[in-house]
């Protein structure tokens, strides 16, 4: 026979398009997909239905519309759904910047489905829980020495809530010292994820937020102006969201601290910096890590995930509790604790997350997460080189300079002179079986796109991303519409989306489709 | 270094010195160090990090962890009657299998074109949730049943414009300390008292200290002690009299036999869904809800992502989508309604999965079969001299009370004897509800057998010998 052509770049990708019905449109009578273990007699015979013997205001009266569907059926819908979704281990998924995608290695999976973890009671009396404990323990060490801080917390459930925890701190500290009327004010930057922000609100904070300087970097001269006696704390992420690293971190550290307030490190963007640079050296008071970025847990669809806060000494009575301690002998779980912002979830904190990444840095050492960083510094450096040879791309601020572990790039260019906006690009890789996002709102660099090529890449995987890019751009300019009409090779085709925001379309929920479109139920 | 072949990492594809070198070539970079140029010297960390020596192979790392883990004593190896807000339930097969597909497992924020089963599954769990709710808008789980409620009553905040909201005293002291962090510094909370005969709200004491400017009265059914809350009707009809939301905090497996809060008048209802197939992780298999009714004044106030459906260009295809986006922090920052960001999606795919599988006949025996076992210890306990089941005479689902004050014992020193005989007691109250004195909170679920229970009645009588 004849070779067979090679395989082409871009890919010929077509996504799985099971057109599988809404759940309940899969119902049929009387069908079950798990049973019970039974009540015995001796149960039965003794107590009755208690069920029953509810008041009339407790009892409910027709039991939940749910679908009943044999096991198999409930396994075939959402392994077909899953199909229909595209997961780092499908994908070169270095297209969400900001939220470093890596490769979550199996065994760590494997590691925390052991029922040794999974089958343990938070409550349970801790001399049966010493090897959680200890690894609880091991891994705030670990973070410790990566942060420089004094103290982790793993408590917070993610990115977000561990942002959000350390306001809880810092008001908490200037609280202590009788501050917490006058500082009412928390300063950020744009280019830090809106979530300090967002959380700093919610805190009762004022919320500042620098713009950044012609350069890029955040503006010096907006924070001297911003800083005073009102300032409780800046948020601030470095590198920020553009890539670009903050080199006078260490003054906009000073000049904080010089006016009364803290400094609170959103180390979101930690990847291309492990072992490289700490919160320590740059003299923060408080730093956050998310276990699911940088420390490689499986991003779960959003979640669970997993945040950890670090604190200087001056914070530590402030921690959440429990904190995990270890006195020689054994591991405890020590509430006493009068100053702490108390609980921000229940018990501990997403327990398998915090063994994932334990797995991960033990399987790596020091030298490894040296070498994640710098790996995935170069893989980013090397695909901003690829991208800015396509035609319409370009990269704002800080020109010929090198970019940490992302980049922030823009296609005003493209969108000039096509039409093309970025929003657009977005629809048209899922026909190539990839992943790309924008960038966070408001678009400051305009017709964003955040790419973050973690340590994960080969250099193939970045030339084939790129190739993609490069083939769009190529149909910006000489066929726009096949991009205008996409997704083609999708599960499903454009969406209609004025119902998400008309309050009598809208439909969150299956019922509220049946009732508002009046569509019959089966 | 020198002749020492370079580490090439499994993790790593470009640690592979060809790769490296190539790409350094293509940048024009001498070494990597040439990308960290912005980083002034005196942050850069001098030295290497002082990190345990790795564990390269898989071999050694299972050998290490399971060193660890082994440490740990399960509930699969014990008999366990812990709970006080985390349950141990079976956990389907098919959950673990869902959640464990890396499709699902692995994906994070595609939109929906290249993500549409995450879409479809979300919306689904938020459709199926909903028909246990009896209400018409779930959310995209947020962290927890913590969070939940502490974000309902923010919500219930904004919506009524009034700051002061009234708890209901048996709540626990972790959700009440998360609750509290959490409405400050604008917002007052204040307990309404539980009548001590029968463990629920006290509402005259309600009744007195609602006003104009109470935003919502707060209740949970079941409470933290394990007791459904009677007066459900009563309370909501009381909150609205003042103006003020019915909010109320329902156990979701609970709900294929109780009433769901909205037929006795809450406006919104959160919980936590660990209970619907979640394994208990030491604390970790926690995801929250929040429901509402399908009105914008409602809707416009979640933080969460709320998934939607709607029609694509081509008849017969389902798309889904964000509602309302523009509420949420990734749209408008400090301007949106608290944050959003990850929380507990796969959690939330978990438990549509687990519903779908129970169906409305299996949620139905659960409760039924939960309520019976529940009933069956708690009679067999009573009956032992000297202890003393609290609030007896008011409906249970899964946990209750026994005080162990008239058999002259602590409740650690009963925990101890169990734990001598092999059994996790249940959760020792005296710190945490004095009132109640020397007191555990005792779970049972439809995991125990008959022998589970009498094991547990036989073994309370050996520890007070």
């Amino acid at each position: 026979m004849k070779p067979i052509a090679k395989k082409p770049l871009p890919r010929r990708f077509q996504q799985a398009r099971w057109d599988e019905p809404v759940i309940f449109e899969l119902s049929q009578p009387g069908q079950r997909g798990v049973l019970l273990p039974p009540v015995e007699a001796g149960i039965q015979q003794e107590v009755g239905n208690p069920a029953q013997a509810l008041p009339a205001i407790l009892r409910r009266k027709v039991p939940p519309t749910l679908p009943e569907m044999s096991q198999i059926h409930v396994l075939r819908h959402y392994a077909r759904l899953s199909q229909e979704n595209l997961g780092m281990d499908l994908n070169i998924d270095i297209g969400q910047g900001t939220c470093t995608m890596k490769y979550s290695p199996k065994i760590n999976d494997q590691l925390a489905r052991s029922p040794k973890l999974t089958e343990l009671h938070p409550l349970q009396d801790p001399a049966t829980v010493q090897g959680i404990l200890e690894v609880m323990h091991r891994l705030e060490g670990m973070l410790k020495e990566i942060s420089g801080m004094e103290r982790i917390t793993l408590q917070p459930g993610a990115g977000s809530a561990a942002i959000y925890a350390n306001v809880c701190m810092i008001r908490a500290f200037h609280v202590g010292r009788s501050e917490d009327k006058q500082r009412d004010e928390v300063i950020t930057t744009i280019f830090s994820h809106p979530s300090n922000a967002a959380a700093a609100k919610v805190a009762g904070y004022k919320v500042i937020t620098l713009y950044p300087d012609a350069d890029g970097y955040p503006d010096l001269q907006a924070l001297k102006a911003a800083v005073s006696e009102r300032t409780a704390a800046l948020l601030i992420t470095n590198p920020e969201d553009t890539g670009i690293f903050n080199p006078r971190i260490e003054e906009f550290v000073r000049l904080v601290h010089a006016a009364g307030g803290l400094c609170s490190y959103d180390q979101a963007n930690a990847n291309g910096i492990l072992g490289i640079t700490r919160a320590r050296e740059a003299g923060f008071d408080l730093c956050h890590f998310n276990l699911h970025k940088t420390f490689s847990t499986p991003h779960g669809c959003g979640g669970p995930a997993a945040g950890a806060c670090g604190v200087n000494a001056a914070l530590v009575p402030f921690l959440p509790i429990p904190t995990v301690e270890f006195d020689g002998r054994k591991y405890y779980l020590d509430y006493n604790r009068p100053q702490s912002v108390g609980k921000t979830r229940p018990f501990y904190g997403v327990t398998p997350n915090m063994l994932k990444a334990y797995a991960w840095i033990m399987s790596l050492g020091a030298d490894g997460l040296r070498e994640v960083a710098e790996i995935a510094v170069l893989n980013n450096n090397y695909l901003m080189k690829k991208v800015l040879e396509i035609r319409g791309a370009g990269v704002p601020f800080a020109k010929g300079k090198r970019r940490i572990e992302q980049v922030r790039y823009s296609w005003e260019q493209l969108t000039r002179e096509t039409g093309i906006r970025s929003e657009e690009i977005e629809t048209r890789v899922a026909d190539f079986g990839m992943h790309y996002w924008t960038s966070h709102h408001p678009f400051v660099v305009p017709e964003p796109m955040t790419l973050e090529p973690t340590e994960s890449y080969s250099k193939a995987d970045l030339e084939e991303y790129a190739a993609m890019l490069k083939q769009i751009s190529d149909e910006a300019y000489t066929n726009p519409e096949i991009i205008k009409t996409a997704p083609h090779n999708s599960t499903v085709h454009q969406i209609l989306h004025e119902p998400f925001d008309n309050p009598d379309e809208w439909a969150v929920t299956w019922r509220a489709y049946l009732r508002k479109t009046g569509r019959k139920k089966g | 270094m020198a002749g020492k072949k370079p580490l090439v990492y499994p993790y790593i594809p470009n640690s592979a010195p060809i790769a490296k070198a190539e790409m350094l070539q293509a940048v024009g970079a001498k070494s990597v160090d040439d990308f960290y140029a912005d980083i002034p010297a005196s942050l850069r960390l001098k030295g290497k990090l002082n990190l345990p020596e790795p564990l390269l192979s898989e071999a050694e790392l299972i050998r290490h962890v399971d060193g660890l883990l082994n440490k740990n004593k399960s509930t699969r190896e014990t008999l366990s009657f812990l709970g006080a807000g985390c349950y141990q339930h079976q956990v389907p097969a098919v959950c673990d299998e869902i959640n464990s597909r890396g499709e699902f497992l692995t994906a994070y924020a595609g939109d929906p074109y290249e993500d549409h089963g995450r879409f479809q599954a979300l919306f689904e769990y938020e459709s199926l949730m909903a028909e246990l709710l009896n209400m018409d808008v779930v959310n995209v789980p947020n962290y927890d049943g913590f969070q939940a409620t502490a974000t309902a009553l923010r919500m219930a905040v904004r919506i009524t414009g009034r700051t002061k909201i009234l708890i209901s005293a048996n709540i626990g002291v972790d959700k009440l300390s998360k609750v509290r962090e959490y409405l400050k510094p604008d917002i007052a909370i204040e307990q309404i008292p539980f009548d001590l005969k029968t463990g629920l709200l006290d509402l005259s004491a309600l009744k007195a200290k609602l006003h104009a400017e109470i935003a919502a009265v707060y209740f949970e059914n079941p409470t933290y002690l394990g007791l459904l809350e009677t007066q459900g009707r009563q309370i909501s009809t009381a909150a609205h009299a003042a103006g003020a939301l019915s909010v109320v905090s329902a156990e979701p497996l609970s709900l294929g036999v109780i009433a769901p809060p909205v037929d006795y008048g809450a406006d919104i209802v959160c919980g936590d869904i660990q209970s619907l197939g979640m394994h208990m992780h030491y604390g970790g298999g926690h995801a929250g809800y929040i429901a509402s009714p399908d009105d914008p004044k409602f809707v416009m106030e979640f933080p969460s992502r709320l998934f939607g459906i709607a029609p694509t260009i081509v008849e017969g295809e389902y798309g889904f989508g964000d509602v309302a986006y523009e509420r949420t922090s990734f749209a408008r920052r400090e301007q949106g309604k608290e944050w959003v960001g990850t929380a507990a999606a796969l959690w939330g795919i978990t438990a549509g999965v687990y519903l779908a599988l129970m169906g409305p006949q299996g949620m139905v025996e659960i409760g039924e079969g939960i309520m019976k076992k529940c009933r069956y210890a708690m009679k067999k306990i009573a009956a032992i001299p000297g202890l003393k089941v609290i609030f007896a005479d008011t409906p249970h689902f899964t946990e209750f009370v026994v005080s162990f004050d008239g058999a002259g014992k602590t409740a650690a020193a009963v925990n101890q004897a169990l734990l001598e005989r092999d059994i996790f007691g249940g959760k020792d109250l005296s710190a945490e509800f004095p009132v109640l004195g020397q007191s555990i909170l005792f779970c049972v679920s439809e995991v125990h057998t008959q022998a589970d229970l009498d094991c547990l009645t036989d073994s309370l009588k050996e520890a007070l010998q």
